[in-house]
């Protein structure tokens, strides 16, 4: 009776947002701002769940996300340059003669495979980031908490590094960056259009993450980050094991990377500095740590009180005649610390704690709680 | 020799220059409760870290079921301060981690209780259970393999019935009280199939009657799963009371082996446990 219940709620949510969705994929010249906060929103979704499954379910302090974001992004990117504007792009250095024959040929394969292209890139470049993770992983994953966390934020910075070095000029376009990067495609020959591609992509990559965790593996991961010793000593192998949270949320992370290039059409190493980190480890704590429907709402809040909510402040106020002192740019970000202190002193572990939305959960707070069950009058 | 489940030989542990367990040789034979005792700090944890894998031994073979598990020699720095009594030399470096030596059938328990505090009854069992799970991350994410979920499940209902915690199954694990939690980490270990059980101190912080208990417990799964049992125990009357064979390690040397009684009446025991008397 109850499942039935959230069966429905979860459905009706679900078609609502997916109609709201829609209806915005259709007025989008209104509504640009929206449309961008969302989708930016739910590219920090993912990276933020791809962490958490890192930090929240397997124990493992990492701050590598933006280096594996950048991976994901810059093999995105130039894959997906069209050949008619590298010259305006590589307008510097030139462009490495392999890239632009393998794009010459790409370029005269048949339609279907242009349709494709752009989650052909992304997938490669997913799958780049996962090699260099496991590479990486061979050697840090030994490291327990900090030390983890300071060698995967090393690795982070090498990989900015790499990718601005002139070195890399006719590659990565070292610290000029990439830009005419194409926008999202449209999925399914058009039957989607090209404002939904994001939201689709990290629908389904979420749920292969939520699914992963509730999986055996998912519980493995859970049991090393309660305690490594008793996981390893119940047989769980803690390389392995690691190896694989490891791979798995560097791929996710490089996937939303390759959505951010899309997204802000031109890239370059510093987007990908250790603030970005930062700023996805704030929307995981904000959520909660091992709350992947935490992060999910707490990437939107985050995303949307940082950049539309709080521009208020930023603007000159006037009321009477009185120009309200303090009101200038980058207030907002002073009120935006603000909150989030109060959040964190209020909700000490996140938004949503370690617990996963539930419909039970949230109607149970407007029901008063019956007194046989421990409710108070 | 095939009905000896695990055999240590001259097993040595060497920390630094302190010898923590000196020319260990225990054998246990299939289907017996073996006990270790000793005063503290006598190196009966350190003697189970190493079987399981957890130190490398500096010198000596950890045999189980026929096949070796554990082998080292004294190499490099330690050869020179090497302060073991047994100069036996071994030749082969056999090196395996504590989860593949799970897998082959041997499980433990800890002397300070380590369960996955923040989960549930029911999923530290089922946990113990992925150990030996046959399908890959990709299938079992995408449930292709719900048989093989569904029996573990059920199995892990079962193992929380048979030791008398299915009515917590979906307590926190932290949330029992001491001794189910006791009982608790020996249910996980059983999860894991083995066919040697280490018990470390089960005993540990439990009152007489709650010991009593225990006692029979233990006999009690010993015969349902067709184990082995290997404990360290401080509860002189529960290692009495239940086991077939005593080791007595004092400054990780073996002072006594036998029967419990005995060990009960060897000098050197008594005199390792109440002090030399000066006359």
């Amino acid at each position: 009776m109850r499942i039935k219940r959230n069966t429905i709620l979860t459905l009706a949510v679900a078609v609502v947002l997916v109609g709201l969705l829609y209806w915005l994929s259709f007025n989008q010249a209104k509504n640009g701002m929206l449309v961008s906060i969302l989708q930016k929103s739910a590219i920090f979704a993912l990276v933020a769940v791809s962490m958490n499954l890192l930090n929240g379910f397997t124990g493992l302090f990492s701050l590598g996300q933006a280096g594996f974001m950048s991976i994901g992004a810059y093999t995105t990117a130039i894959l997906l340059i069209p050949v008619k504007n590298l010259d305006g792009v590589y307008y510097m250095n030139g462009v490495s003669p392999f890239i632009r024959a393998v794009k010459v040929y790409l370029a005269t394969l048949p339609d279907w495979f242009q349709a494709i292209y752009p989650f052909i890139a992304l997938l490669l470049g997913a799958l780049l980031a996962a090699i260099v993770a496991a590479l990486v992983g061979i050697a840090v994953l030994r490291l327990k908490s900090d030390y983890l966390a300071i060698a995967t934020l090393g690795m982070s910075e090498i990989i900015r590094a790499i990718c601005s070095s002139p070195q890399m000029d006719k590659i990565t376009n070292g610290s000029y960056g990439l830009n005419k990067i194409p926008n999202f495609p449209p999925l399914l020959g058009g039957l989607i259009p090209a404002m939904l591609t994001p939201f689709i992509v990290v629908a389904i990559c979420i749920t292969f993450i939520m699914l992963l965790i509730r999986s055996s593996y998912g519980r493995a991961f859970k049991a090393i980050r309660e305690d490594e010793i008793a996981a390893e000593a119940m047989g769980i192998s803690l390389v392995k094991h690691k190896a694989m949270s490891f791979v798995i949320s560097s791929f996710f992370a490089a996937l939303a990377g390759g959505l951010l290039a899309m997204y802000m059409r031109s890239i370059e190493a510093k987007t990908f500095s250790i603030s970005l980190t930062y700023d996805i480890l704030l929307i995981v704590v904000i959520g909660g740590i091992g709350s992947v429907s935490g992060s999910v709402l707490s990437a939107f809040l985050v995303t949307a009180s940082k950049e539309w909510w709080l521009r208020f402040f930023d603007q000159p106020l006037n009321i009477l005649g009185w120009q309200v002192p303090l009101f200038r740019t980058g207030f907002r970000m002073i009120i935006f610390s603000v909150l989030l202190m109060v959040v964190v002193l209020v909700y000490r572990r996140g938004l949503m704690g370690s617990n996963e939305f539930s419909w039970d959960r949230l109607l149970g707070r407007f029901k008063r709680k019956k007194l046989s069950e421990g409710g108070v009058k | 020799m095939s009905d000896i489940l695990l055999k240590t030989e001259h097993l040595t542990m060497q920390f630094g220059g302190v010898v923590a367990v000196d020319d260990l040789n225990i054998e246990i034979p299939k289907g017996k409760i073996i006990a270790l005792i000793g005063p503290n700090g006598a190196g009966k944890t350190t003697a189970f870290n190493v079987i399981t894998g957890g130190y490398q031994a500096t010198n000596g073979a950890v045999h189980f079921d026929g096949q070796i598990i554990g082998e080292n020699t004294p190499n490099k720095k330690m050869r020179k301060i090497y302060g073991g009594t047994d100069q036996t030399v071994f030749h082969r470096r056999v090196v395996n981690t504590p989860d593949k030596i799970t897998r082959l059938g041997m499980a433990r328990t800890f002397q300070n209780i380590r369960l996955f505090k923040d989960l549930t009854v029911f999923e530290n069992v089922l946990i113990a259970k992925h150990c030996h799970i046959k399908a890959g991350m990709l299938r079992s994410t995408f449930r292709l393999n719900h048989l093989e979920e569904h029996t573990m499940r059920q199995d892990s209902d079962a193992l929380l019935d048979t030791v008398g915690l299915g009515a917590y199954r979906d307590a926190k694990a932290s949330s029992l009280p001491y001794g189910k939690q006791r009982r608790l980490e020996i249910a996980r270990a059983l999860a894991t199939h083995p066919k040697l059980l280490l018990l470390d101190e089960p005993a540990a912080g439990m009152n007489p009657k709650e010991t009593d208990e225990l006692a029979l417990f233990i006999q009690s799964i010993k015969d349902s799963f067709e184990l082995t049992i290997f404990l360290i125990e401080h509860h002189m009357n529960l290692v009495m009371d239940i086991s077939d064979k005593i080791y007595v390690l004092d400054y990780g040397k073996t002072i006594a082996v036998g029967t419990p009684k005995e060990v009960q009446n060897n000098p050197a025991v008594i005199r390792a446990y109440l002090g030399v008397d000066e006359e």
